[in-house]
């Protein structure tokens, strides 16, 4: 079996970096993204088999925007938010219940400093791996 | 136009409509004020029925005669200051003896009107109360305006100082968990990236004690004559090592000394900023024209650059605290995103002017001007 690339968008250069470092040590090849446009463009060419996303971009609800887009390309590309804005504000984001789902769509809400273990069980969750 | 409510409690129906149409057509208005003020007149015949009143829909002020049927205004008036309620009273009343009139005062009573008043009296009772009225409603706007502003700031400042936190930390843990494997020469990227991100949140820290600084006020200005020319020069040098880096030249225009009445450090910053940002924010091979010059009784610096520009959307956000224009263009430039607010509330402070123009690619032009102080 092939290897799965995933998509990393993220305005912050630094966590992106480390992000595609993280991931790429997991075993899984990696594309990136510097923020929303950018990844816009990307999906038209290229179908990622997981995307991981920042919420806080260009603007306050980019994560959101791109992975209403993404899932209307590819409805069955699983999506991870990823974002600081837990530890931040206290808002908690999830997406436990059905009408959370119909609403954003993403298939998890991670922290920004997750253990790399714990981000290889939810990859490997949603990829069915 | 600004509407300001009056509660007249008194049992006579005559003073009650006497009040109401003395006051329909009133208004009052001070070259302070942005509207004049109009009067809304609600009419209770007993002490309890204000009291109602002041608890579903509060008036402004409150007329109150003394001598009521059931409770009497003086405990209508002490209901009020013991629950605090934010209105102010004016005593209407033919019988002020001593003793209420002290117990009043004390109650926290504005004013009396003794009675019978004549429409004149009142209005020009009103007009004092009204004036009363309105600081009270600017104070208070005032205050809470002030809060948000704080708020959000700090939870601005809150996130800038923890993204670098945030990167470095990241950074750490790569090494830590030896994620770029054994050889040290493979960590150069994630040493330099941890160290210009500590630098970044330095200036960070560095920029917001200037802004407390001017913030605080003008206590420790040291305002001084001096050679703007001179401190000119010192930021050049400043600046001059990142210029050579991007093979920017630098031009300086200026006479031979400009004296000026100024804090040295405070025009240090300004210029600091105009200058570095002028290199930040331009292309590698670029062009900086620096002017320094006295024209209409005012102190002119122009910084021009050839570099990115920005849009009219972009320019009208420049000026405020963290905020860094976010494009293609400047993701690799750092910033605290304080430095243009310091240095406005600076130039504000000697009543001076930023003018701004920028064509997105050409460059962007920044005029102060500052008005010699008499």
């Amino acid at each position: 079996m092939s290897k799965k690339t995933i998509l990393i968008v993220d305005d912050d250069m630094d966590y992106l970096f480390q992000m595609k470092k993280k991931v790429e040590n997991l075993g899984f090849d990696v594309v990136t993204a510097e923020g929303q446009y950018e990844a816009e463009n990307l999906i038209q060419s290229f179908k990622p088999d997981l995307c991981i996303l920042d919420l806080m971009m260009e603007n306050d609800d980019s994560g959101f925007i791109l992975s209403y887009k993404i899932k209307r390309k590819y409805p069955e590309v699983p999506i991870i938010i990823a974002t600081a804005v837990t530890a931040e504000t206290g808002i908690s984001f999830d997406v436990r219940s059905e009408e959370d789902r119909l609403w954003i769509k993403a298939d998890l809400y991670m922290d920004k400093g997750i253990r790399s273990d714990q981000l290889q069980r939810e990859i490997n969750k949603l990829l069915k791996l | 136009m600004d509407l300001i409510k009056v509660l007249v409690v008194d049992d006579e129906p005559g003073i009650r409509s006497g009040v109401a149409r003395v006051l329909r057509d009133f208004t009052v208005s001070y070259p302070f004020m942005d509207e004049a003020c109009k009067f809304e007149v609600i009419e209770a015949p007993t002490g309890e029925d204000a009291i109602q009143i002041v608890n579903t829909n509060l008036p402004d002020i409150i007329l109150l005669d003394n001598k009521l049927p059931g409770i009497q205004g003086i405990e209508v008036l002490e209901y009020i200051s013991k629950n605090q309620i934010d209105v102010i009273v004016v005593m209407i009343t033919s019988y002020a003896s001593l003793e209420v009139a002290v117990r009043a005062n004390k109650s926290g009573a504005f004013d009396f009107i003794p009675k019978p008043f004549t429409p004149q009296e009142l209005r020009s009772s009103i007009e004092t109360i009204t004036k009363q009225v309105y600081f009270r409603r600017m104070a208070k706007k005032l205050n809470t305006a002030g809060k948000q502003i704080r708020f959000q700031f700090l939870s601005v400042l809150s996130h800038e100082l923890k993204a670098p936190l945030n990167a470095i930390e990241g950074y750490l843990r790569m090494i830590q968990e030896k994620q770029m494997g054994d050889n040290l020469e493979d960590y150069e990227q994630v040493v330099n990236r941890s160290l210009d991100r500590i630098q970044g949140m330095r200036q960070l820290i560095l920029d917001l004690l200037d802004l407390t600084r001017i913030e605080s006020g003008s206590l420790n200005r040291n305002l001084q004559n001096i050679d703007i020319v001179q401190i000119a020069q010192i930021s050049m040098d400043t600046v001059r090592p990142l210029a050579i880096q991007r093979d920017i030249t630098l031009n300086f225009n200026h006479p031979d000394t400009l004296m000026f009445n100024i804090d040295a450090k405070e025009i240090e910053i300004v210029l600091n900023n105009f200058l570095s940002n002028a290199i930040k924010y331009n292309r590698d091979g670029g062009q900086v024209f620096f002017t320094l010059k006295v024209a209409d009784e005012h102190l002119h610096i122009v910084v021009e650059d050839t570099g990115i520009g920005m849009t009219e959307e972009e320019m009208t956000r420049l000026f405020k605290e963290f905020v860094r224009i976010k494009n293609q263009k400047t993701k690799n430039i750092s910033g605290s995103g304080l430095g243009l607010s310091i240095v406005k509330k600076i130039i504000d402070s000697y009543n001076g002017d930023i003018m701004l123009t920028s064509t997105p690619d050409k460059g962007s032009t920044f005029t102060v001007s500052i008005p010699f102080t008499t």
